[in-house]
Parts: C-alpha cells; sequence; structure tokens
C-alpha cells in the first residue's frame, strides 16, 4: 500500500461502488445459490425441493460417471499443460537464438492466443472428420484403425491435441519475454564456458526460467480445467459416453441439459474448492515474486 | 555470440515446423472454405484455394439461411463487436476506479472490500453457471446485452492488474499533487489517468480479446438469435451440418470460423507490442 494516502470519507466507496456492486449481484448471489442448492434435492418437477444435507455430495462422489469424469479431467489436464509447455519452450529457446527473421517467427508463432475455444474446436474435429478430414485417413493408411467416434483414447487424443494447440502461443509468449529477460553477460559468460548449447540450456536457461515455467504451468492447468469448455463442446462433446467430458463440462451437461440442479450444484462446489486450492498456490507464489 | 552453422539450420527447421503447425490449420479451413460443397465432400480438405470465395462469403456475411439462423454473419459480426467492446470497456472503467480506491485511500472497510474482490479470483463463471444464469434470469436480463456483458465484468482480474500498477507510481507525485491543492478526483483525472494510457490500451487489448472470445456464457444467455455472437454462429453451423441429408455445408461453415477469426486476431498482431507488454507485464 502507499505512504501517502487520502483521508477521505465517501470517495473510496464512491469509486468502488460499481465493481462491489456488480460482483454483489453476479457473483456473490449466485456464488451462495450454488452453495444452497447443493444441500437441496429437487423432485422431478421441479416443483418442491427438501434440504438433505450432504447427500448430493455423497451421490457425486460416489457416482462412478463423476469419478470418470475427475480422473479423465486430471489426465487431459497434466498433458496438455505438459505439452503444450514443452512444445512451446522449444520454440521459445530456438526463436531467442535465431537473428534473422526473429521478429516474423515471432508473429508466427504468437497470434493463436486469439483464437477462441470452440474455433480451434471445429478446426481440429474437421481436420479428423471421417468424410474429408486429412488426418483422420492419414491416421488410418498408416495402420492405426484410428476412430474417435467409437474409440475412447481416440477422442481423448483429439481433444488433448486440439486443447495443446491452442495453447502454445501463450506459452511461447512467457517463455520468450523470459528468455529475453536474461541478461546477455549471464548469457555470453555461459557461451564462453560451455560449447554444448543443450548442456548450457539445462544448467543455465533452465533454472533461470524455472520460476516463468511454474507460474505457466498453474495458468495451463486453469485452462484446461475451465477454457476448454468450448473446445471439448465442439469437437467431441463428451463421446464417446461421457469419456471427455471434464468437470466443467459435465457441470454443464448436468444442469442445464440434464436439470439436476442439486447434483450440478454439489459438482460447482467441489470445482470452487479444487479451484480456490489452487489459485491460493499460485498467489502464495507470486507473491514470493521470484523471477529474472 | 557464436553458432554453429548446424546450428542455425536447426534453429530455422524447427521454427518453420512450428509456424507450420499453428497456421495449417487454419490455413487449410480458409483453403477449404472457397470450394463448392459438392467439391470438398468428394475431395476432402483442400491446401489450394478455389473460386468461389465471394460467393460463400457473400452468403454467410448477408444471407441468414447460410448460417442456418435468422441471423447473418454479418449481424453476429456486429454482436461479437459490441460484447468485445462492451468488456473491454467496462471492465477497464470499473478495475481502475476500484483499484484508485483500493491503493490511494484509507478508509474504513478498505480490508473486507479487498477480499471480496480477491474472491471472485478464485470461482471462475464456468464453475457457477446455473446459479448465475439464475439470477440474470430473475433480474429479466436474459437475451440482452446488458446480461450479457455485466456477470462477465465480475470477475476482479483488471482491478489486480491496475492495483499492480497503481502501486508502482512513485508516492511523490501524490505529495505534489496535493500540495498544489488538487483533490481526489482531480489527481485521478489529470494525473494518474494521463500516467496510465499505455496500460489502459494493453488491458484494453487482452481484454477485447477475451470478450470477443467468450463462449459459455453467450451460449447460455442469448436463447434468441438476433443477439447471437460470431462464436456461438459456429457452433449451430457446425450442429446443423448433417441435417436435412443434404451434402454438409463445410466451406460455409469454414467460412464462418475464419471471419470469427480474423478480427481478434489482426488486433494481436496489430498491436503486438503494446499487447505482449500487456500480458507478460500484469499476469505476473
Amino acid at each position: 500500500m502507499k505512504r501517502v494516502q487520502f483521508e477521505h470519507s465517501a470517495v473510496p466507496y464512491l469509486f468502488i461502488a460499481p465493481q462491489i456492486l456488480i460482483i454483489c449481484i453476479f457473483f456473490l448471489w449466485p456464488a451462495a445459490q450454488a452453495l444452497y442448492q447443493s444441500f437441496l434435492l429437487e423432485d422431478a418437477f421441479g416443483m418442491s425441493s427438501q434440504f438433505v444435507w450432504f447427500r448430493n455430495f455423497e451421490d457425486v462422489l460416489s457416482s462412478s460417471s463423476w469419478t470418470r469424469s475427475a480422473i479423465f479431467t486430471v489426465v487431459f489436464s497434466v498433458m496438455v499443460s505438459v505439452l503444450s509447455i514443452a512444445i512451446s519452450l522449444f520454440l521459445a529457446v530456438r526463436a531467442d537464438e535465431v537473428i534473422r527473421g526473429a521478429k516474423s517467427y515471432k508473429t508466427l508463432l504468437m497470434w493463436g492466443y486469439a483464437i477462441a475455444p470452440p474455433v480451434a474446436g471445429l478446426l481440429g474435429i474437421m481436420m479428423f472428420n471421417p468424410l474429408m478430414g486429412d488426418l483422420y485417413k492419414a491416421f488410418n493408411s498408416f495402420g492405426f484403425e484410428f476412430n474417435h467416434i467409437e474409440n475412447a483414447n481416440d477422442a481423448a487424443f483429439i481433444v488433448i491435441l486440439i486443447a495443446v494447440w491452442k495453447q502454445v502461443s501463450v506459452n511461447f509468449i512467457f517463455f520468450l519475454s523470459g528468455l529475453q529477460g536474461i541478461p546477455k553477460s549471464v548469457q555470453e559468460a555461459a557461451t564462453l564456458d560451455c560449447k554444448s548449447p543443450e548442456r548450457r540450456f539445462w544448467t543455465i536457461t533452465f533454472p533461470l526460467l524455472a520460476p516463468t515455467t511454474f507460474f505457466l504451468l498453474v495458468i495451463n492447468l486453469t485452462y484446461a480445467f475451465f477454457e476448454t469448455f468450448g473446445i471439448i463442446d465442439v469437437s467431441t462433446k463428451g463421446a464417446p459416453g461421457g469419456s471427455t467430458a471434464t468437470l466443467v463440462y459435465k457441470v454443464y451437461v448436468d444442469g442445464f441439459l440434464g436439470a439436476d440442479m442439486g447434483g450440478s450444484a454439489a459438482q460447482s462446489v467441489l470445482l470452487m474448492i479444487m479451484v480456490s486450492v489452487l489459485t491460493v498456490f499460485q498467489f502464495r507464489f507470486i507473491e514470493r515474486k521470484v523471477h529474472y | 555470440m557464436y553458432q554453429s552453422k548446424w546450428r542455425i539450420f536447426t534453429n530455422h527447421t524447427i521454427l518453420v515446423l512450428g509456424s507450420l503447425f499453428m497456421i495449417l490449420p487454419v490455413w487449410i479451413a480458409f483453403a477449404s472454405s472457397t470450394h463448392t460443397r459438392e467439391y470438398i465432400f468428394q475431395n476432402g480438405l483442400q491446401f489450394w484455394p478455389g473460386g468461389e470465395f465471394f460467393t460463400n462469403y457473400g452468403a454467410i456475411l448477408f444471407d441468414a439461411e447460410a448460417t442456418k439462423g435468422r441471423v447473418t454473419a454479418l449481424e453476429m459480426l456486429f454482436n461479437s463487436m459490441v460484447l468485445g467492446l462492451g468488456f473491454a470497456i467496462g471492465k477497464v472503467i470499473i478495475s481502475m476506479m476500484a483499484a484508485y480506491a483500493i491503493v490511494y485511500f484509507r478508509f474504513k472497510l478498505a480490508v473486507p472490500l479487498f477480499w471480496i474482490i480477491f474472491s471472485t479470483l478464485l470461482l471462475p463463471l464456468e464453475v457457477r453457471i446455473v446459479p448465475s444464469y439464475e439470477v440474470v434470469a430473475n433480474l429479466g436480463l436474459l437475451n440482452s446485452y446488458t446480461g450479457l456483458i455485466l456477470p462477465l465484468i465480475a470477475s476482479a482480474t483488471g482491478t489486480f492488474f491496475f492495483r499492480q500498477f497503481y502501486r508502482s507510481v512513485p508516492d511523490e507525485l501524490l505529495e505534489a499533487a496535493r500540495l498544489d491543492g488538487a483533490g481526489p478526483l482531480r489527481f485521478f483525472i489529470d494525473i494518474l489517468v494521463p500516467l496510465s494510457v499505455t496500460m489502459i490500451a494493453a488491458i484494453f487489448i487482452i481484454m477485447f480479446v477475451v470478450g470477443w472470445n467468450q463462449y459459455l456464457w453467450p451460449l447460455l444467455m442469448t436463447t434468441d438469435d438476433q443477439l447471437y455472437t460470431i462464436v456461438i454462429g459456429i457452433k449451430q453451423v457446425y450442429n446443423s451440418l448433417y441435417e436435412g441429408g443434404q451434402i454438409p455445408q463445410f466451406p460455409k461453415a469454414f467460412a464462418l470460423t475464419i471471419m470469427a477469426s480474423v478480427p481478434p486476431v489482426l488486433v494481436v498482431v496489430i498491436f503486438q507490442r503494446m499487447f505482449i507488454k500487456g500480458l507478460v507485464e500484469t499476469e505476473k
């Protein structure tokens, strides 16, 4: 906080009022309602409801479809984060080294940030369309028997591929600016000591980028949890049989399409707890401010 | 710095391959969007553009029939523009004001109000969609721009960006301003806002793209076609691809996808410098 501050009774409240008002109406109210609904059981017609304590949570946690979705979400998030971080770090290191065409490469690799997730989903699923998609044909011509409509693993592969494709550019931007922040003197000293670029990367560059990598890991996990909704809804819609539905997608399917309000609310609350843990983790880290 | 010829060669190869990985899907979608549907149906995706560019793009821009609804892509683009701009402007103004109150004032409820704002970061819209929908429905805001934009502004990311920035502004400025007799409002309008111009621009660009690309919330909110954004239009066209036993309208689905992507991509590429600065500095 500032050492010097205004001492004024009404002005700060006027300035902060719009934000607080919007938060109360569109955030606190619905969040409270989700919490409340998660303890209610509605009858089939939504006419009456009764308070059932933790039954919705018990139902959710013991249902095999939720457990399966939770496992898929974890596997999916980890794969997407690790793959997209690895690919973009690899590209960023090379883009930082080149002299000729550096600007063009940067532009060519960063624009993907602006692509909407459902757009990425549509592009990806079209490439694998059995009627005309070249990737579908290419895979099968190698004898893979690729069939994402029936095979859960193949469908997961497509969703992961699309999610990685969409996320590479964001990570690339952060890694490249992280690399460019490493002082030239450090790089030159490293070059004198060590000729091999690979060893230089693992002993000097990567440790210096560790804070960026960790920060990106959190960002990517959050992305895989929430922002991939659009990708899944346009590409596989959770098919086959809910095997590619992340937890967020399941909240939507159960709550909106299935009209199971209590169950959906309980799922929301469980998700809120997970995100809170992730965010607190992220903030503790960021407050420590370790970056180079 | 010394670089071997081989290293230079592999660097360029890897970067070209990476760029192709990013661009090829979009290029193929574009090329395929410029053929007739019969041609695509028979020959699969195309790498070279065909001669139907004006026919296909003209049809979805001006003919509602081509987008499978009652609105044309032009109207959807307009809705997306309203959402992107409304979201960006609203977010910048509201978060600048809130951050100003938090950083520059000593007041009683400062701490609890700060925590209320902070709590929004914990729970993204995605986890509370059902109750949010109900609240907006209760307020009678379904199918309105207000209902579309306001709930999205509730998250406090922007407030934190500006809070970080204000804290880096030297204290001496405020001291000097107070010596000259400037009140809180004066200081905000005449000193702080002009100082934040680059920051405002960077956040504006990011928020415009984020707003334009919104999917889940507009999907729930807009049951009326008139308010469809172009990103929602994509889903609609995709869903009706196989309807009616006709040859699927792949080229027009691709054309819509391309049109949904061009505005945000252009914004990001043209304002690249500012955008990257904003993204990297604010998220840290």
